[in-house]
């Protein structure tokens, strides 16, 4: 036993071990500070934070979550992306085999598929105990047209990558969710004042969300593009905005 | 902001203030790793759907979005795409982030409370439980082929015969020529509109002050109202569906609602 601690000093008193690793877990209020502040992960965080907003009866936890959902979909996204091809000829070919034989490839797309599931629950949630605060109001009425903006994202990020799979569960749920462009208003051409605009089938705003008139190769590559790289690009900003403006607008409400 | 400001001088606030490490990051590590187990045997025992390849002639019935877009889908029995699949979905999103600049209310800024805030609680609560949660339920439990209602333990019959019997209001009304049916829902739509803006105007002054309505100011008034009646919309439409068989309110050779 006594050799074990020596060698666990050993260890962690090495020059290797100090560089990576500065503050050990001594338990004072300084070294409580420093954890936070001096942590790359945790110093979102502020140092110290209101006794009622850590609560979970308080917070739902449901923001968080949130984020730690679209973590798990981007990790076992970035799994997925590795077998799957977004051509009409192989995408579907390459989910059986994905499901069939890649090692964990169904427990990866299961996880990702729940996640973002849940993701969509869990910020609806988020957007409901946010509002029930009144987390919104003054100053914090940005950070709340920014979360809103999170919300669509998320909903487009479920939806984009309904299509992926390329079966008829896919296509036709995102023929349906996206028959609605045809209507817009002067931009799609069964839309009121099309005529005005010249949209027609091949031109108009679902042509442009779809990359043709029909649902196609095209859709798959083009919302493939857009679910794995642009909207969660925009994400990841509209995220970092919105951690950002938490603490600038100060955690958790004044205790009025 | 005044008010605030005097409460918080005649009682100094206390430090309540703790250690995020370990009480915060404690609770964050918990509940994370909750989730992560709850999630990973949910996707060891339940498999994301996979069904045969996708076939462009081949149309489902029902063809149903994903169930987060089934409460839009559930509207377009009521509305025209245009409208509730692109002009009512923009204005949930655009209202949504108008929220708090039209709401004035000082109180209730970080605590929860359901006396010092009824109405908007309320209004949020119609909106996002009543209408949104109640027509994604509705949609992913009893609609089947034609999208007709099934209860959910009925079989999917594709052949159900459902009468289509519905009219336009004006038909009903006793307008018969197209140009008049025209203008009498032109004028049924808009004097909904301000009918029910004048009714929103008489209920706040009656409910929260003549005060209240200066401090909260016309541009915002005009907003909210145009929000909440445009929200009152949908069920209205689907009372006058449900209960008289109106397909449409106003039918222009343009646009229909």
């Amino acid at each position: 036993m006594k050799k074990w601690e020596e060698l666990k000093k050993d260890i962690t008193e090495s020059q290797v071990w100090r560089a990576i690793f500065r503050h050990g877990y001594e338990d004072t209020p300084r070294n409580r500070v420093l954890m936070v502040t001096a942590n790359v992960w945790l110093h979102l965080h502020p140092a110290k934070v209101r006794r009622h907003g850590v609560r979970m009866r308080f917070t739902w936890c449901m923001g968080g979550l949130t984020f730690l959902m679209f973590l798990v979909t981007v990790v076992t996204g970035i799994y997925l992306m590795f077998y799957y091809r977004p051509v009409a000829e192989y995408a579907y070919a390459d989910m059986k085999y994905l499901e069939f034989d890649m090692p964990f490839g169904m427990l990866m797309r299961n996880m990702h598929r729940w996640s973002a599931h849940a993701m969509v629950v869990f910020v609806w949630l988020h957007m409901f105990r946010v509002f029930l605060t009144g987390s919104y109001k003054p100053p914090r009425e940005f950070n709340w047209v920014v979360g809103v903006l999170l919300l669509v994202l998320t909903l487009l990020l479920s939806f984009t990558g309904y299509l992926l799979p390329w079966d008829q569960l896919s296509i036709w749920a995102v023929t349906v969710g996206s028959n609605m462009a045809r209507a817009t208003p002067l931009l799609g051409h069964e839309g009121p004042f099309a005529e005005l605009v010249g949209a027609n089938p091949i031109y108009d705003a679902r042509a442009f969300l779809f990359g043709g008139g029909e649902i196609g190769p095209h859709t798959l590559l083009r919302f493939y593009i857009l679910h794995c790289i642009f909207i969660p690009l925009v994400t990841s900003l509209l995220l970092a905005i919105h951690f950002w403006r938490i603490r600038r607008d100060s955690f958790s409400g004044p205790p009025l | 902001m005044a008010e605030v400001a005097e409460e918080r001088q005649k009682s100094p606030v206390v430090d309540d203030k703790i250690h995020t490490w370990p009480h915060l990051v404690r609770v964050e590590f918990l509940v994370a790793l909750f989730v992560m187990i709850v999630l990973t045997l949910w996707s060891v025992v339940v498999d994301a759907p996979l069904e045969e390849p996708a076939n462009p002639t081949r149309t489902p019935n029902p063809s149903k979005a994903p169930w987060y877009f089934l409460g839009l889908q559930e509207m377009l029995v009521y509305f025209d795409p245009w409208l509730a699949g692109v002009v009512l979905p923009s204005l949930i999103i655009v209202g949504l982030m108008m929220i708090p600049f039209i709401d004035i209310n000082q109180k209730g800024n970080g605590y929860y409370t359901f006396k010092e805030r009824k109405i908007e609680i309320l209004t949020f609560f119609f909106g996002f439980h009543i209408l949104w949660v109640s027509m994604i339920i509705i949609g992913t439990f009893f609609r089947g082929p034609g999208w007709n209602l099934f209860w959910p333990w009925q079989r999917w019959d594709p052949h159900k015969v459902v009468a289509l019997a519905n009219v336009d209001l004006p038909y009903l009304l006793g307008f018969r020529d197209y140009f008049w049916s025209s203008v009498c829902g032109g004028v049924l739509v808009l004097g909904y509109f301000v009918f029910a803006t004048l009714a929103f105007y008489l209920w706040i002054l009656r409910i929260k002050g003549k005060e209240f309505l200066e401090r909260w100011g016309m541009v915002r008034f005009l907003i909210t109202a145009l929000l909440f009646v445009t929200m009152l919309s949908l069920p209205a439409k689907m009372f006058l569906r449900l209960a008289f068989n109106i397909k449409y309110v106003w039918v222009t050779p343009w646009f229909n609602i």
